[in-house]
């Protein structure tokens, strides 16, 4: 069914990630990421504890983009950035409310909550976290 | 209608989307003289949703906004109302998706949740709700939020108007709010001056007879009603906010009450961003508790078509001044803008579609 196409329970998985940015920090290196994963990629512990990650950051690189996959087309140009939070954590998301062309290095943002994907007419709209220029 | 247990509002927060389309651009795409035609109604511009925001995303930031004022813990959020009439999906409630995003209820979920519809009216009939709940000793704290992104038929009249954005409110005991609301009362008659169908994208409205027997009788009725059962007068209060499907009608009606225009003024947003419908006098108690010195009176009254009105006598207390700067103000969304054409009006209000478009909404 072409409602479907978009995994529902793979976006019900990643609700804690998604809607409020819950991640995960290894007990033994401390590392942390998001989403959060069984094994630390880092060290390789399987002592890794939930955490919800801060909601600031800044964009450490970017790329707009004009050929998107299938799902984004409407939404073009659109900026996938590589953001680092205050605390170091760092996850690619889309930037929002900005001006691709007004993006830079170094730019500070805050999370907000967009619609990502839908599934068409009578789909599951999948809400996400995405980054826009910190509010004055 | 007054609780055992007095009920405030212990938060608060709004949130508009950034983009504006001006009045004069709207009657443009339709080959309108803007002044001969839509200058009357008094909305210079108006918000409209970006191709990533529905009502959802708008009560989200609002209720991040209620949530820093009010200062509680989310878990201690026992019940989610979300009052629209531009709900994402027909079938699942909006409120599910906040209890998520907020946490609310604890890591147990333990909160009712459900969305509220009354055309305009529908976050103050939250409110009501809410001041049951938590007057009678059900539960302690309420997450009430009216938003909406209200849509208006292509060339049609509603089209200068209808726009995106709403306001949130943590009620709780008085004895922690910000402002009590010392009584509430509605009144609720069947005036069909506006609807929509089931699965119509755009309202049909009555256009004049929207006015005379349904905004200003039901918002007499219920203002005359309450501040008699109060025992007040328009001189005990220092702000009236009405529901503001324009910049005109609140003033008329508020003259027509015993309103000087000083009193209305200060709540009244939709000359700038538009009529948020369900948002719409919330976002101007918001706008007027951003401003109002402790002890001030305030009436506030809704309007939803269909129809009917809620009015409220609400008190602000001392506390308003120390979590008034803990989140954005009204006017520093209204003030935050991007202008767009008619053009990309149409596709960010998905009037025009992509040919080979995947994410249709």
């Amino acid at each position: 069914m072409w409602a479907y196409w978009l995994s529902v329970p793979e976006h019900w998985r990643e609700i804690p990630a998604r809607y409020r940015l819950e991640g995960g920090q290894c007990e033994d290196c401390g590392f942390k990421m998001i989403p959060k994963r069984d094994v630390c990629p880092r060290c390789g512990s399987k002592n890794v504890k939930t955490v919800k990650l801060p909601r600031r950051g800044r964009v450490l690189e970017y790329t707009k983009v004009w050929n998107p996959p299938r799902g984004y087309e409407y939404y073009t140009p659109y900026v996938i950035a590589l953001v680092e939070l205050e605390d170091g954590t760092r996850l690619t998301a889309q930037l929002t409310d900005v001006d691709p062309d007004e993006v830079e290095e170094g730019m500070e943002v805050e999370m907000v909550l967009r619609k990502v994907r839908v599934s068409g007419e009578s789909g599951l709209i999948a809400y996400a976290y995405k980054f826009r220029p910190l509010l004055k | 209608m007054k609780p055992s247990r007095e009920v405030g509002i212990v938060g608060w927060g709004v949130y508009v989307p950034q983009w504006r389309i001006t009045s004069e651009e709207l009657a443009r795409g339709w080959g309108r003289e803007w002044k001969r035609y839509a200058a009357g109604i008094m909305v210079e511009e108006k918000s409209l949703p970006g191709l990533d925001e529905d009502t959802f995303t708008i009560a989200y930031e609002a209720s991040v906004n209620a949530l820093k004022r009010a200062r509680i813990d989310p878990a201690k959020i026992r019940a989610v109302y979300v009052g629209t009439e531009s709900k994402p999906y027909a079938v699942k409630t909006t409120a599910s998706i906040l209890v998520e995003a907020l946490g609310a209820g604890g890591d147990a979920r333990m909160t009712t949740g459900a969305d509220y519809e009354f055309a305009c009216k529908a976050g103050t009939e939250a409110i009501q709700t809410s001041i049951g709940l938590i007057g009678s000793g059900m539960i302690d704290y309420a997450l009430v939020v009216g938003a909406d992104t209200a849509q208006g038929a292509p060339g049609d009249a509603l089209e200068y108007t209808a726009s995106a954005g709403g306001a949130a409110f943590v009620l709780g005991p008085s004895s922690e709010s910000v402002a009590v609301i010392k009584a509430s009362l509605s009144h609720v008659t069947d005036t069909p001056d506006f609807w929509r169908r089931q699965h119509e994208r755009y309202p049909a409205h009555t256009r004049s007879f929207t006015g005379e027997p349904a905004y200003f009788k039901h918002i007499m009725a219920a203002a005359k009603a309450l501040m008699e059962e109060v025992g007040t007068t328009p001189d005990d209060y220092d702000y009236a906010i009405f529901h503001q499907p324009n910049g005109k009608f609140p003033l008329r009606v508020g003259q027509r009450l015993g309103f000087t225009p000083d009193k209305i003024k200060p709540g009244l947003i939709t000359p700038y961003i538009g009529n948020t419908y369900s948002g719409s006098a919330l976002v101007g108690l918001s706008a007027v508790l951003d401003q109002a010195e402790p002890g001030s009176k305030i009436l506030m009254v809704s309007f939803g078509s269909g129809a009917g009105s809620d009015a409220f006598h609400i008190e602000v207390t001392d506390k308003v001044v120390e979590v008034r700067d803990l989140a954005p103000k009204v006017m520093d969304y209204v003030n935050r803008k991007r202008y767009v054409d008619y053009s990309t009006y149409a596709r960010y209000r998905r009037m025009i579609k992509m040919l080979h478009d995947f994410s249709s909404y």
